[in-house]
This record gives structure tokens, sequence and C-alpha cells, in this order.
């Protein structure tokens, strides 16, 4: 099992350590619960350690055109500093897993995946470079915090001369911060707003203690990866593995939206995922309430309501913002509408929940 | 760890507390703090008699689901009504406001097949190591 560098601070700190994607991470910290620091990154600002991420750099001539390639998203409507939120398609209509782009110019490209598949993103990726382009696998030297909550900037700014404020959502710059190179981009998982800040291994003890010391007044606090579900799922961001996988689709899973088929974006599985946009898919990812105090949960069954089996839960929690149950699932298009009753198996019986839009938080 | 010496436990870490004829139910303070952050408590068995050992709910943090285990044949009374809208309160008082039945036992005797303080302290560190 791996460290990050952060991971005497999660054991002082009191860190609940598990394993996730082969690395040691904290699932909640002691002290509070994972309520306590749901709620603090929703209204506040909390700090997560998301090492774990993998980080691939494609660089060269060829780098724009293989990016274009192997990700959904249209690449040239990038400009430098921007990011995009993507997926790689895996040749068979499903998602080797989602990502983000970081654009430095058409030779130098930033993606950022999943811990748990950059073993099987970064064989994808080569295997599919058949032009030359230039790939690093950074992933291993490469440390991130995910600073986020409504008072991030505040909490942040005075590490750095870079003006927090102007950063617009999904861009970043690459300047000092805590006396060290960071690249900082205004992108999380939470829908809290923030900042994502990738630094080398070797600074990152003192980033951390950096970010803690200056928190302290607007009371700063470590987050940990239960409450990352959380937040997530009350925005109805896909969780890999959860969400999407291999046998989804990004049409199927509501990812149209970064599915791009624009003229010159010949990704892969172009031709399927534009034929399932225009002729339409047999499932959908969507998210529901539970209509009365239930939780919903991975794998539970869907029904509708004569009885027949029309989908299943893919993701389900009790939103600590909310206070209800919540889900997202893969069902029966004809149920995907918002307002269509569908039930969820919950042990031994049907309870009714309706589908929603998302997000479930809406601020 | 708080593991108070008046009670008996199971090796579920359920507690009971005998008060007369009749007995309180919950889950130990070890167990809530496993379990992280309670948001939701079910039990459905509300006026039934059941036997030692059988399932008479299921309790849900907010990762995981748990079924809760009878700790000796005994009628379910009653079911503290307060763990609906706070089922925090078994995070923060697992042996008193956070409570979960009330049971009429029907053997008493049985309660001496359950672990002592001391026989459940060690269950713990058993099964923490």
């Amino acid at each position: 099992m791996k460290n990050t560098p952060f991971n005497r601070f999660h054991k002082e700190l009191g860190g609940r350590m598990v394993e996730f994607a082969g690395y040691e991470m904290s699932v909640e910290y002691a002290g509070a619960g994972v309520n306590d620091e749901h709620l603090n990154v929703r209204n506040n600002v909390g700090v997560f350690d998301v090492s774990h991420m993998g980080e691939i750099w494609v660089k060269g001539p060829k780098a724009f055109e293989l990016v274009q390639k192997v990700t959904t998203n249209d690449v040239a409507i990038l400009t430098p500093g921007k990011i995009q939120y993507s997926c790689f398609p895996n040749g068979k209509g499903g998602i080797v897993d989602d990502l983000l782009v970081y654009k430095y110019d058409n030779s130098k490209y930033l993606l950022v995946v999943n811990a748990s598949n950059l073993d099987k993103d970064w064989a994808w990726i080569n295997q599919q470079n058949t032009i030359g382009a230039e790939l690093e696998n950074a992933s291993d030297n490469t440390a991130q915090l995910a600073v986020q909550g409504p008072n991030s900037i505040a909490a942040l700014q005075s590490l750095t001369e870079i003006n927090l404020s102007e950063i617009e959502y999904y861009t970043f710059k690459v300047g000092k911060f805590a006396g060290v190179e960071v690249i900082i981009s205004a992108t999380g998982y939470t829908g809290a707003g923030g900042f994502e800040i990738y630094m080398y291994n070797s600074d990152a003890e003192k980033v951390w203690e950096a970010i803690f010391d200056a928190g302290k007044k607007y009371d700063i606090k470590p987050a940990g990866l239960a409450c990352r579900d959380t937040l997530r799922l009350e925005m109805g961001f896909c969780l890999y593995g959860n969400d999407i996988d291999d046998t989804t689709s990004p049409i199927e899973a509501g990812l149209g939206w970064i599915t791009k088929f624009t003229e010159g974006n010949n990704f892969i599985d172009r031709d399927v995922l534009d034929k399932q946009k225009k002729d339409g898919v047999s499932r959908k990812l969507c998210g529901f309430e539970m209509t009365e105090k239930a939780i919903p949960r991975h794998g539970y069954d869907i029904f509708d309501a004569n009885g027949e089996k029309i989908g299943l839960v893919t993701s389900g929690t009790m939103s600590p913002s909310l206070k209800k149950g919540v889900g997202m699932a893969y069902v029966k298009t004809a149920f995907s509408k918002i307002g269509s009753e569908i039930y969820i198996q919950i042990r031994n019986k049907k309870v009714k929940a309706l589908i929603v839009g998302l997000p479930f938080y809406k601020k | 760890m708080n593991i108070p010496a008046d009670l008996k436990y199971t090796k579920e870490h359920e507690w009971v507390r005998l008060e007369g004829e009749t007995a309180f139910v919950g889950i130990t303070d070890f167990a809530q703090s496993e379990l992280g952050d309670i948001v939701f408590v079910e039990v459905e068995t509300l006026g039934e008699t059941l036997k030692q050992g059988e399932t008479f709910g299921t309790i849900e943090a907010v990762k995981t689901v748990s079924d809760m285990f009878m700790p000796a044949d005994g009628e379910i009374v009653e079911f503290n009504q307060k763990l609906g809208d706070t089922p925090e309160l078994i995070n923060t008082d697992a042996y008193g406001e956070g409570w979960i039945l009330k049971i009429i036992l029907q053997n008493k005797a049985q309660l001496n097949n359950l672990l002592d303080a001391d026989a459940y302290t060690k269950h713990v560190n058993a099964s923490s190591h």
C-alpha cells in the first residue's frame, strides 16, 4: 500500500485510515463525523488530500491530436489556462475513465484521472498513441489538495500573489503558493466552490502546514473520503465504478454535454455514440429522492408500480444537507422523466421514490 | 471506550439494561464509534415477540447498513421515537438518550449467557486488532 505525502498529518489528526485505490487514505477524522465534515465544506472550508489522483502529461507536436482522439469533449475549444471535464471512450461504447483536461498550449496538456483507473488509463492511452505524442505519468511525484467551500478564497489568499478571485471556474494558474511552485485550479468534486492545488511531493508538507496556518481563523478543517462522496452525490456528479464504468455509455450516463459531435472532433466511438444520441438509449442515469425516510444504496433493485424490474441504484446516501435519502440509478428510459414514480427495494419492502433533476443540492 | 459495569452485552455489540421486568436495549459506544455518524434506525418489529439472536431492526451509518439482534427472548414494547428525527443520539449518548428498544424479557436467566463488562472489553479489544 502506498502513502501520500500527507499521511502523517492524517494520522496526527486521528484519521480513520483505509486502503483506497492502493493508497492509505483517511475516511474521516477524529472529533467530527462525516456530517460535520460535509457541512463544514458546504458552508465554510475544508481540505481533502487527493494525492491519489493520477496525473498524465501529454506533450509535443502531436499532443492536441492525441487528446482529441481519446476524449469525448472537444479539445479544440479549449484556450490556454482552461480546463474541461471529459471521458475516455473505450472503443466499445463504454467509459475507460472520466477526467479533467488542463490545456497549457497545443503541445502541452495535463490529464487528471481517477486513482483506481490509473494503470488502466495509462495502458489505454499508450495503446492509442500511434501518432507519437509524448506521454509522462507524473502521478507518483505529484501531490494534490482540494481546498473546498465558500470560504476557500478567504482562507488561502494570504498564501499567494495570484488573485484567487480572478481564477474563473474551470480555469487554472501556475505560480507560487506558500512559497512553492503549484498549479491551482478553480475545480473540485463538491459543488461548494474552491480550488485544487497540485504540487511536487517534496513541497507537500510545507503546503499543508501553510494552508492550515492561514486557514485557522476561518476554522479550516480536514475532510475525508466519506464526505467527498456525500458532497459529490448531492451535486449528482458521477463516480467512476458506481455510476459509470466500461459498460455504461456517456449518453446513457447523462454525459452528452461532454460528448461533442463537432466537426473535427473524431474521438474513439464517435459513430456509436452519435447513433445513440440520435436514436435514443434504453436506459438513463437519473437522480431520485425517497418520498419517505429511507436510504437507497448502491446495488438496490428498482421496480415500477406493477412490480416489474426497471433499474438499479448506482449511488445512494442520506444527504447531509437535505436530510433525505437521495440516489442515482439507471432506469428504463420510459421512467427517466422528472416526476416519475419508482420503487426502491430496500430489504423486504419497496419504498417509493421520485425521479428529480440534478443537482439534488441547490444553493 | 465507555463500557459501563452494570450492563450486559452481546458479541454483536448490543447492550441490555434490566429495570424490573423490562429491559432497555441499545448499541454500544464501541459500535457507534465504529459505525460513525448514524443516519437512520429502522425498527419494524414493534409489538412482536422475538427470540434471542433474531434481527429486530437495522441501523444505517453513512456508508453501512447493519442488522441489530435481540439480546434475549422478549416482546418489543417500545421503540425510541426520538431516533426518528435524531438518530445521532446514538452517537452522542449510546447508553442513555440513544437507547433503541424497551422489551419485556421472557426469560431473565438468558442474561447470564451474555457478556459482562469485563468480557465485553476483552471481546472489543480482540475485534479491534
